[in-house]
């Protein structure tokens, strides 16, 4: 008598669990995890172990459905696994591999329990395919959330980081911008600079665009809005950095900054100085020096 | 000799890649640095506003020549509420959103040709072409 795919799958798996085990550790040993030296061979084999009798489990005491309830611990520990690996720096193939691995060890201890039976065997191996399938594809799916997720949190790093709010001197700030400027990195320059307003007692801000690439209506219209906000405190801000080919799109785009600029920080600068009763002089000694 | 390439507008961060790809298509064809800026800003409005009023679209680049001459076509296409009165949304200070009302004007100054076509419940088609 001839068996169905799923039972000759459940033997095979509970019956055969130390050849399947031993060629699949084989089969990771050769692969290319090991050679990155990101994880040893015999963490690789703890796992692979813990996976596998999850999976016997999983279709011994409920069926060949992958997203079923019985396979919830074994998602689990391979989404774990998973995640830990896009953590590590591990390629998308390796962590993939981990599971398609499994593959061969499980086809050809089908093949040996089937023996004559082919219908059986053609079954089974179908039944196994799919279900190792699906779960390689829910581990791409997990390890590729968690690029993402580090990928996100470094988008708010450089956008926090970016955004520095600098004291020039008493009373001076500076706000180097550096890159796009969009709407959420707006929102958290605005809030730099006015905490900053706060701290410092600031009178005048220097706000410079030498690191924006591109000034169009809307960059212009966020500067404007930080400009007033600032005002609104009760500071000043001179706008800098503010290159020839961008002034002359600014000029053909209809934008009118009505605030002070400057070509450069520099200027700007000196400008604040005046603005706040100060001067920079040359020291006499040191240039009578020099000319010695 | 045309090559065109189509670039989706689906979110912000398409918009800044429309204007890194339209910079180097500038400088491909030779534009000097002023021009670049020029039709890059030009590019990043209209970009804008395939997104914000237009609900998202497509532009598509080409790089033309007549004769000797080269240039850098790009069109804005989406398929959005379109846009009632062409003359009043080309006014300046006009909008229909929170912006400054410059975007589409500007464009037009900022190109050395420009096509705008639009029917009310199918969509907008903004053409500009720059030359070198």
């Amino acid at each position: 008598m001839s068996m169905d795919g799923a039972g000759v799958l459940k033997r095979t798996l509970t019956e055969d669990e130390a050849a399947i085990l031993d060629a699949w550790n084989a089969s990771l040993q050769g692969g290319t995890s090991l050679q990155s030296g990101r994880i040893r061979m015999a963490e690789l084999q703890t796992q692979a172990k813990a996976v596998f009798s999850q999976l016997r489990n999983a279709i011994v005491s409920g069926g060949l459905d992958a997203d079923g309830e019985h396979f919830v611990p074994l998602r689990e520990s391979l989404a774990d696994i998973s995640r830990s690996r896009a953590i590590q720096g591990f390629t998308p193939t390796d962590t993939a591999n981990f599971v398609f691995s499994l593959k061969e060890p499980i086809f050809e201890a089908l093949r040996r329990m089937s023996a004559a039976d082919d219908s059986g065997f053609a079954a089974s191996v179908l039944a196994a395919g799919k279900i190792l399938d699906r779960l390689g594809l829910q581990t791409m799916e997990v390890f590729l959330a968690s690029r993402e997720e580090v990928i996100g949190r470094q988008g708010q790093e450089i956008a926090e980081l970016s955004t520095p709010v600098v004291r020039l001197w008493d009373g001076i700030l500076a706000l180097p911008l550096i890159g796009t400027l969009d709407s959420a990195r707006t929102g958290v320059v605005m809030e730099n600079l006015l905490q900053a307003i706060v701290d410092e007692e600031a009178e005048i801000a220097i706000i410079d665009i030498t690191g924006v690439p591109t000034v169009d209506t809307l960059v212009a219209q966020h500067l404007l809005k930080t400009v007033a906000a600032a005002r609104l405190m009760g500071a000043d801000c001179i706008v800098s950095g503010i290159r020839p080919q961008i002034a002359q799109t600014m000029v053909h785009l209809g934008v009118e900054l009505n605030v002070v600029s400057k070509a450069t920080l520099a200027d700007a600068f000196a400008v604040a100085l005046r603005r706040t009763g100060r001067k920079i002089v040359r020291q006499q000694t040191a240039s009578t020096e020099e000319r010695r | 000799m045309t090559k065109a390439e189509t670039l989706p507008i689906r979110s912000g961060d398409d918009v800044v890649r429309v204007r890194q790809r339209v910079r180097t298509l500038c400088i491909e064809i030779g534009l000097g640095l002023v021009d670049q800026t020029k039709f890059v800003t030009a590019a990043s409005e209209l970009a804008r506003n395939t997104l914000d009023y237009g609900g998202g679209g497509d532009v598509r680049a080409e790089v033309v020549q007549t004769g000797t001459r080269k240039g850098l076509r790009l069109t804005f296409e989406d398929e959005g509420p379109g846009i009632a009165d062409i003359e009043q949304a080309l006014t300046d200070h006009f909008t229909s959103g929170g912006g400054l009302g410059l975007g589409l004007g500007g464009a037009k100054r900022l190109s050395n040709e420009f096509h705008i076509e639009s029917t009310p419940g199918v969509g907008t088609r903004v053409t500009v072409v720059r030359w070198k």
